[in-house]
This record gives structure tokens, C-alpha cells and sequence, in this order.
């Protein structure tokens, strides 16, 4: 069976999602049962018309916490009237760099998970649902099918359940490793069993989705939020967070702090700097260089940032987004180019091939990371790396090519002085702390030379 | 074959997903078959299409867009060890060409007894428990050096170690 995964960190006096830090063994049904489980799943189906329930989640003000923020009652009224069947899709690729809050919810509280998904199901009377899971979640994948299984043998899921004329089934799919299964179009069509692809929108998944039928794609966490709203009602859930951005959030920590791990939170009650400072601050107190606030795919704020507020808006409004809320924190030590490195090189790995800006864009961008760091960098590949993220700019099919321009720009932008620094520090070739990882990846040989003979080329006209 | 030898375990996956759209089951399909041969072989590969009544091509296609399908025969033990940004903000790196010191091998390739394959890998959402690593899928948190070379050599052994420090509650 799956281990536990999970970090401990106590930030409320009761957690709304993290409840397996309040509570031990809630992943247990009879733990879950003790501590209002299910209780808002017979609330629902005893006293509460479909409709009812969508009103509820729309009046919480819940945003979809896979990314885009999106309000998920309004997005469930999408549903047409009258086309069945429907179909209930949780997005659990959870793949983003930095991001471990699914993972944390599924192995530790996936009663809530299961119940948020009944409930989903019941509000836009879907009688199936599919769980898609990466493929990397095997053991997470266990716990949940277990806890699925007890809660079918309590007659929570199945045919007429509770006496309520109702019937659901939910399913777990498994991924197999490839980020842009998260983004909800290409999530459907691997799930179809075509290449994990993003389509075309519109139509969007409420109208046209899994098999052309209407469908809601929810992400973990979003989902986990669903039943204490429903039990509990709108205005207690306002308690927590802003008027635009309510609720508790979580916040995933990373990087260079004494403490990473989850942090649950109100939204918009704590800065970035009291988040850092949650968890542990900076390894040796060094000052921090800048934050990822939601992973690779958002624009880098420097330290003069810090004290942003953590919800939607205040975090856009600095220049970057929330997104998932994986914050992945750099410190002084912290090589920009290296670190920009990375994060290019992972969506130049995860680019799908379907269009040519990104998978070309992404290509380059990293040769010239490339060359920049294994020392044979020139000033003038700091500026072909933005005018490549310029380009892709706005011409990507999907998000995931927006996303990639992101550690291409933001970090020149707020570290150009660094490249430069970095440039003529390592003119010809000259050895430096990263030569295991370029040779690993086939960038140079043993001896230092580039492999890959494009030294000097203006790359950025292929795009 | 496939279909005799997992016929219960096909069934239960096909029943997973409409009649009409049995392609959905490509992807549990192909595990089933990687576990069975351990990598996806071209008969493998054809077994599952026919399954689906599927060009083999249209297999092969899906196989290669995937990273955790294998094309070519791995070790038996896969190692995948996280060297993404957050992971590599903590050590990571290093600790991967540790890997392939004690291994004997580049990331990427096996050993010449056939034991393990060494990968790097993205992000495997567990960040905040970095060095991380996935021996056939199932996660050892917190590595260190000293505990990977324990792993390996108890791998080695085949004592059946499974688990290296997993975080009990
Ligand atoms: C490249 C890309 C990757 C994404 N990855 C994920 C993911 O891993 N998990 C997730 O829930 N949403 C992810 N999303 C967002 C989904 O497309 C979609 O907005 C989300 O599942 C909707 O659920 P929500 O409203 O509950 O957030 C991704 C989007 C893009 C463009
Ligand atoms: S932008 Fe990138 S990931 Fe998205 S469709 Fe184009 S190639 Fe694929
Ligand atoms: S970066 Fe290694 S698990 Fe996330």
C-alpha cells in the first residue's frame, strides 16, 4: 500500500484541506467518518436539489486551483441542460515544477477528495467520474483506490446511493509521464487514449469535453474544498481569504528554505516574506534572490516583491500569478542562468511537438542556455534568448508555450546584469561548477568542448 | 500472451470506460504489458492493439509520447532521480552524479547485468523531500548519498527492500 506523504505543518487551528495535520489517520474512512465525513455527501442527497449545490459553490466565491484561477460554480453552470451523459474529470497531473499539494491531499485526506467529487457529480448529475492521475502517483494512486473501494463497500459510491436514486461510479486513470497532460484539453485526449494533445477551444470541456460530452474538469484541490462548503455553507467559507479570492489555499514551499513543504492559508492574509519565513527562511538566513510563485511557468519576483500579499490579484498585480501556489524560493547562491537553465530545459522536455513556435522556441532557448553556460556564451545570446521568448510570444497553440517565455524574460528582466556578469566571467569555454550536468545532458564533453556545433549561430531565425 | 495470462485484469480495465470507447484503456493496457515483458516489445505492443482492434502503429505513437513507456528493454529496477529546479535548489545534482558513480553508468543507461536503469526526470511532485528518487514507481523521500548506496546494494541482494525512509504518520 502507499506510503504517507505529507508534511506536518500546523499554520491553522483547523485545517479546511490539509486535514491530515489536525487528525491522524483521517485517510482511514472511520477516522474521516468521526470527523464529519460524508456528512456533507448526505446533505446534499437528503436535502438539496443539484442546482442547490452549484448555488452554494458559486456563493463561496471557490477559484479552480489548478492555475488559471477560474470560479468553479460558475464554471459548473456551464453545463448545457438536457445532453447526457455527463462526465466529472479531476485533473490530479499535478506536474508543475514545485507543486506537491495533490499529492499531499490524495495520500492523506482522500476521503475529501472522493466526497468533493461525489458531491461535483451530483451537482451536474454526472454518473461517472474519472480521476486522472500521473503516472508518477502509483503508490498515491493505491491509497486513493483503497479509500474508493471502502467507500463503495459503505455505499457512498455505486448504484442508488444512500437511497437516493442516484448512481456514480469514479474511476482512477493513469497517466505516464508528460506535463502537458495537466492542461484540461490534452488531459481529455489522453484520456481518450489519443496523444496527449491539447485541441482547439472552443468548444470547452462544459459544452464538448471527455467522449464530446459536457464535461467539468476540476483540479485536486479545488475539489478537496467542495465538501466543507457544502456542510458548512458559503459564509463560513468566506471567513477565510478576500473578497475576491476566498478560502484557504496551499501553499507549497521549495527551494532554498530550512522547512519546505505545505502550507495551508487564508488567502490574502500573509506576505510572500511571512510564507518564507513559515517555512524556516532561508537556509543559512542568506538573503533571498528572488520567488517562483507558481513554479516554472510564472515570471520570477525579485526580493523587492516580498511583500506581496499572498491571493490572486496582489500577486498580479507584482507582475507574476498565483497559479498552483508552488513557491519556489532563491536565495543569494542562487545562479540566475543556471536556474533559468532549468526551467527552459523543462519545457523544451515537455513541449507536446504540436506547434512550431513552442517546440522550436523552446529548442533554441536552450541551446543558448546551453552555450551561455558551459562558458561559451556572448552578450549577444542574452539578447537572442528574448528575442526567441518574444517570438514564441503569442503564437503558442496552448499555454505551456506562454509559460515557457516566462524564465526566459522575466529573469533577463530582473537580472540582466548577472548574464552579463556570468558571460564575461566564463569567456572560452572555461570550466565551472556545471560541467557534470552538462556533460550528463550531452552539452560538453569530458573536456570541456561544446558538442553541439552551433557555437555562434543566429538560431533564432529556424523559429 | 497478454490475453490469456491477464484476462481477468483486462476485463476489469475495459469495464472502466464506455463500450464504444474502448481506446480509453490504451494507456492501463500498456502498463499491463510492460509488466508482463518488461518494456513494451513490438508483440506487446500488437497485443494491445489488437485488443483495441488499433493500428500497431497508433501504439507505437502513444508509447513514444509517454516517458514512463519503455521502447527498449530497461533494467530491472528503474531508477528515476528528480533533477528539476526545485530538487536542484537542494542538492540534487550532485547527488545524481553520485548515482551514476555508484552505479557505474551515465543517466539514461543501464548496467551490464541488466539490475537497473538510471534516469533523470522532471518534477515528481515531492519537492520538499529532495534528494527524491522512484525505483520502479514507488518513492524514496530524503535521499542521501549513504541511503541510496543502501538501497542499491539491497536491490542488489534482492532482499526485497521496498522502502527506504518512508514518513510514517
Ligand atoms: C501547460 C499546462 C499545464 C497544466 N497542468 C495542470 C495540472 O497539473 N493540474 C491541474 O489541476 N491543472 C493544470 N492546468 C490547468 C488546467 O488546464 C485546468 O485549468 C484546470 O484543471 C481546471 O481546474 P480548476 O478550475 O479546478 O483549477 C494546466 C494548464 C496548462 C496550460
Ligand atoms: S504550445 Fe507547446 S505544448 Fe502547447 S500545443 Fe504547442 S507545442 Fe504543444
Ligand atoms: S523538483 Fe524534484 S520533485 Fe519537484
Amino acid at each position: 500500500m502507499g506510503g504517507y506523504y505529507g508534511s506536518k505543518n500546523k499554520t491553522m487551528e483547523q485545517h479546511v484541506l490539509l486535514r491530515d495535520v489536525d487528525v491522524p489517520n483521517i485517510r482511514e474512512i472511520d477516522v474521516y467518518l468521526a470527523h464529519d465525513g460524508y456528512a456533507a455527501w448526505k446533505k446534499a442527497l437528503s436535502s438539496m436539489k443539484p442546482e442547490e449545490v452549484i448555488a452554494v459553490v458559486k456563493d463561496s466565491g471557490l477559484r479552480g486551483r489548478g492555475g488559471a484561477g477560474f470560479p468553479t460554480g460558475v464554471k459548473w453552470s456551464f453545463i448545457p441542460k438536457d445532453v447526457f451523459p455527463r462526465y466529472v474529470v479531476v485533473n490530479g497531473d499535478e506536474s508543475e515544477a514545485g507543486t506537491f499539494k495533490d499529492h499531499q491531499i490524495i495520500d492523506g485526506n482522500p476521503h475529501q477528495l472522493i466526497e468533493g467529487i461525489l458531491l461535483t457529480c451530483y451537482a451536474v448529475q454526472a454518473n461517472v467520474a474519472y480521476v486522472y492521475l500521473r503516472g508518477e502517483f502509483y503508490e498515491p494512486a493505491r491509497t486513493l483506490q483503497k479509500a474508493i473501494d471502502e467507500a463503495y463497500a459503505r455505499g457512498f459510491i455505486g448504484k442508488n446511493v444512500l437511497g437516493s436514486g442516484f448512481n456514480v461510479d469514479i474511476y482512477i486513470h493513469l497517466g505516464a509521464g508528460a506535463y502537458i497532460c495537466g492542461e484540461e484539453t490534452a488531459l481529455l485526449s489522453s484520456l481518450e487514449g489519443q496523444l496527449g494533445q491539447p485541441r482547439l477551444r472552443p468548444p470547452f470541456p462544459a459544452v464538448q469535453g471527455l467522449y464530446a460530452k459536457p464535461t467539468v474538469i476540476n483540479n485536486v484541490e479545488t475539489l478537496a474544498n467542495v465538501p466543507p462548503i457544502v456542510l458548512h455553507g458559503a459564509q463560513w467559507y468566506r471567513q477565510f481569504g478576500t473578497e475576491k479570492s476566498p478560502g484557504t489555499k496551499i501553499f507549497c514551499v521549495s527551494g532554498r528554505v530550512k522547512r519546505p513543504g505545505n502550507y495551508e492559508l487564508p488567502l490574502g492574509k500573509y506576505t510572500i516574506r511571512e510564507l518564507i519565513e513559515m517555512a524556516g527562511g532561508t537556509i543559512d538566513d542568506r538573503p533571498v534572490k528572488g520567488v517562483l510563485p507558481a513554479g516554472s511557468s510564472a515570471p520570477i519576483l525579485p526580493a523587492s516583491a516580498l511583500d506581496t500579499k499572498l491571493d490572486y490579484e496582489s500577486l498580479q498585480a507584482a507582475g507574476s500569478i498565483l497559479g498552483s501556489a508552488s513557491f519556489v524560493i532563491l536565495d543569494d547562491t542562487v545562479n540566475i542562468v543556471w536556474a533559468a537553465r532549468k526551467m527552459v530545459r523543462f519545457f523544451k522536455h515537455e513541449s507536446c511537438g504540436k506547434c512550431t513556435p513552442c517546440r522550436e522556441g523552446t529548442y533554441w532557448g536552450l541551446r543558448l542556455y546551453d552555450k551561455i553556460l558551459s562558458g561559451y556564451g556572448t552578450r549577444e545570446d542574452i539578447d537572442m534568448i528574448a528575442e526567441v521568448a518574444s517570438q514564441m510570444s503569442g503564437k503558442c497553440f496552448c499555454l505551456l508555450g506562454e509559460f515557457a517565455t516566462s524564465p526566459m524574460l522575466s529573469t533577463i528582466k530582473h537580472f540582466r546584469d548577472e548574464y552579463e556578469a556570468f558571460v564575461a566571467a566564463h569567456q572560452g569555454g572555461r570550466r565551472n561548477g556545471y560541467d557534470d550536468e552538462l556533460i550528463r545532458e550531452g552539452v560538453i564533453d569530458e573536456a570541456g568542448n561544446l558538442i553541439i556545433g552551433y557555437v555562434g549561430q543566429k538560431t533564432a531565425h529556424h523559429l | 500472451m497478454l490475453r490469456e495470462k491477464r484476462a481477468d485484469e483486462i476485463k476489469a480495465i475495459l469495464a472502466k470506460y464506455p463500450p464504444d470507447r474502448k481506446r480509453s484503456a490504451v494507456m492501463p493496457l500498456l502498463y499491463l504489458a510492460q509488466e508482463e515483458y518488461g518494456y513494451c516489445s513490438p508483440e506487446a505492443m500488437r497485443e494491445v492493439a489488437e485488443i483495441l482492434n488499433l493500428d500497431p502503429t497508433e501504439v507505437k505513437s502513444i508509447v513514444g509520447f509517454y516517458t514512463m513507456f519503455f521502447e527498449h528493454p530497461v533494467g530491472k529496477y528503474v531508477i528515476d532521480v528528480c533533477d528539476d529546479l526545485p530538487c536542484a535548489l537542494r542538492g540534487a545534482d550532485k547527488f545524481v552524479t553520485h548515482c551514476e558513480r555508484k552505479l557505474g553508468v551515465r543517466a539514461g543507461q543501464t548496467t551490464p547485468d541488466g539490475k537497473f536503469t538510471l534516469r533523470t526526470v522532471m518534477c515528481i511532485a515531492a519537492c520538499d523531500r529532495a534528494p527524491v528518487i522512484q525505483v520502479n514507481r514507488v518513492y524514496h523521500y530524503d535521499m542521501t548519498e549513504a541511503s541510496f548506496d543502501q538501497l542499491v546494494d539491497a536491490l542488489a541482494r534482492e532482499d526485497g527492500a521496498e522502502h527506504v525512509n518512508p514518513r510514517e504518520e
